[in-house]
């Protein structure tokens, strides 16, 4: 099935704007995607009708946002295959829903214990598992990469053992757009018993996760980066974790009981939500859903599978230019240089000729280590970007090289 | 000359220009031509680290003025460190002190001054009032 993505477009309405009196193309799909008119009429429907706090209220409005805030906890659960709905806690975002297993974890290790990452996190998602270490006493693995971009899974068999007791690993790598094996992840780190922790905030946009499926103990992801709002995101665990986790933090909503002498948690998925919750954010997530639902994921993963492919060739016939993360495996994520340019320089023409990409390290410092470069240009599609905008990139890098060198 | 007068010097300059490419063009020259930093000082203790590109720093009092050398890894920040440096540079620590820096929006690289560029620009120049701040402390 083809996209009409003339039509999809059409929902886009910041992709009509100019920037520095270009069109603009917007290719840092991978920091945000943008947002249809869909899900900012379900923004622009909630503060206009039936904006309330929810799960106490007795009024109307309150019932109101209450059902739609739980109908769209539903509709994330169908999406991601969670066998319950109170597997899937809302959080503020994937950091958020990191920090939140991490921090559950802290009660469950002690010294000796062993935690394994990939060298191709984000940096910021590192230091969670550094300060649990911290905490615990436990030791931080990685798992090495190789010079296309992929995990060395002969190292991860070395790593894993009965010390191991957590795994962590991005479904897809932000910096370069490697799709992690995680499956294969999954499966040994079950065989000795430890927890899977994986990623999915760059993994989301392209990929349809089914939990089940993939037997994953804790999948995060964030809206943002699925055509809805920023500030939102989910956790799904498996019910028996998020049984074991303590709270992360306390408030109202999370309680059963409160006296001076002792709290009673609530029950899932309460006891992870503490506070009133971005009531907007949970419900305008549920309609970004069924946005890209209603396009299809394998119609979204062909597309863009396509620009990928018709992005790689145009660019990797522009002389000097070498692209990084050369896995078979990837999505549409493009990271580059020109050889002697700084990235910092060629984005900042880009952006001159109305083109959003991204520059620098993209919290990826340990895998721009590894390639010994400051950092790259990364342009990163999403099935409403076309071919033609593509071309424009190309231009744009070509001029970029022509006055630079 | 005064910091005012290279100020205004440089704005007369850049309205010469018709488009940003002229702009851009000239910057990229000027990041290209000039050696800025003695290759001594381009080390981690000189070093003002932007999220994107790095930029070393030296200064030294030499009578009553600053005089300061500079540099970047990527050329069209360099280029904007040559302009800053012709400003600032062989002024008396009090005039560095007191100066602002509207004439860059002026001359039309505004956003390469915005913290959210993280190129270290805006460090750089905390840096070249910190060091007329303590140059002015000596002279005291």
């Amino acid at each position: 099935m083809s996209l009409n993505v003339a039509n999809i477009r059409k929902d886009f309405p910041i992709l009509s704007r100019k920037v520095n009196g270009k069109p603009l193309v917007y290719f840092d799909n991978a920091a945000t995607s943008q947002t249809p008119q869909q899900v900012i009429d379900c923004i622009v429907d909630y503060y206009s009708g039936y904006n309330a706090n929810i799960h106490r209220g007795v009024h109307t409005l309150s019932q109101e946002a209450t059902d739609k805030y739980e109908e769209a906890r539903l509709k994330i659960q169908a999406h991601f295959n969670a066998k319950k709905s109170h597997e899937i806690i809302f959080t503020s975002g994937t950091t958020h829903g990191i920090n939140l297993v991490a921090n559950g974890f802290s009660s469950l290790l002690k010294k000796g214990d062993e935690i394994i990452v990939s060298a191709l996190e984000h940096h910021s998602n590192i230091v969670p598992w550094q300060m649990l270490c911290e905490r615990t006493g436990a030791t931080l693995k990685v798992i090495p990469m190789n010079q296309d971009g992929e995990l060395v899974m002969s190292e991860f068999d070395k790593l894993l053992s009965q010390n191991t007791k957590l795994v962590f690993v991005n479904h897809i790598s932000n910096a370069l757009g490697t799709i992690n094996p995680i499956e294969a992840i999954i499966e040994k780190a079950h065989q000795v018993d430890a927890a899977v922790l994986i990623d999915g905030a760059q993994a989301c946009p392209h990929i349809k996760p089914d939990v089940q499926a993939l037997d994953v103990d804790f999948y995060v992801a964030s809206a943002h980066k699925m055509c809805g709002p920023t500030g939102v995101g989910i956790l799904y665990g498996k019910e028996k974790w998020l049984n074991l986790l303590p709270p992360y933090q306390g408030g109202g909503e999370m309680i059963a009981e409160v006296t001076f002498e002792k709290t009673t948690y609530a029950d899932l998925p309460h006891k992870f939500e503490a506070g009133t919750p971005n009531i907007c954010g949970g419900i305008a997530f549920g309609a970004a859903i069924d946005y890209m639902n209603a396009i299809g994921f394998d119609a979204i993963a062909n597309y863009e599978h396509e620009l990928l492919e018709y992005a790689t060739e145009k660019l990797l016939a522009i002389d000097g230019l070498k692209i990084y993360g050369t896995s078979k495996h990837k999505t549409s994520v493009v990271s580059f240089n020109l050889e002697g340019i700084h990235p910092y320089d060629v984005g900042t023409i880009l952006d001159k000729l109305g083109i959003a990409v991204r520059t620098g390290h993209h919290c990826a410092q340990p895998i721009m280590d590894f390639y010994k470069i400051p950092g790259t240009v990364r342009a990163s599609f999403a099935f409403y970007n076309t071919k033609e905008e593509i071309d424009a990139l190309v231009e744009g890098v070509k001029k970029a090289q022509m006055m630079l060198s | 000359m005064t910091i005012q007068e290279i100020q205004n010097e440089i704005i007369d300059e850049f309205s010469m220009f018709d488009d940003w490419e002229e702009r851009y063009q000239y910057m990229i020259d000027l990041g290209k031509t000039l050696p800025l930093i003695d290759a001594q000082y381009k080390t981690d203790d000189f070093i003002i680290k932007g999220c994107q590109s790095k930029v070393w720093v030296h200064a030294n009092l030499e009578a009553d003025k600053v005089v300061f050398t500079a540099d970047s890894d990527a050329i069209i920040t360099k280029g904007i460190i040559a302009i800053l440096i012709r400003v600032f540079s062989n002024q008396h620590p009090k005039d560095i002190i007191e100066a602002n820096t509207d004439f860059i929006d002026e001359i039309g690289l505004k956003e390469h001054l915005s913290p959210t560029r993280a190129n270290g620009l805006v460090s750089m120049i905390k840096q070249l009032k910190m060091y007329a701040v303590a140059y002015q402390t000596q002279l005291n």
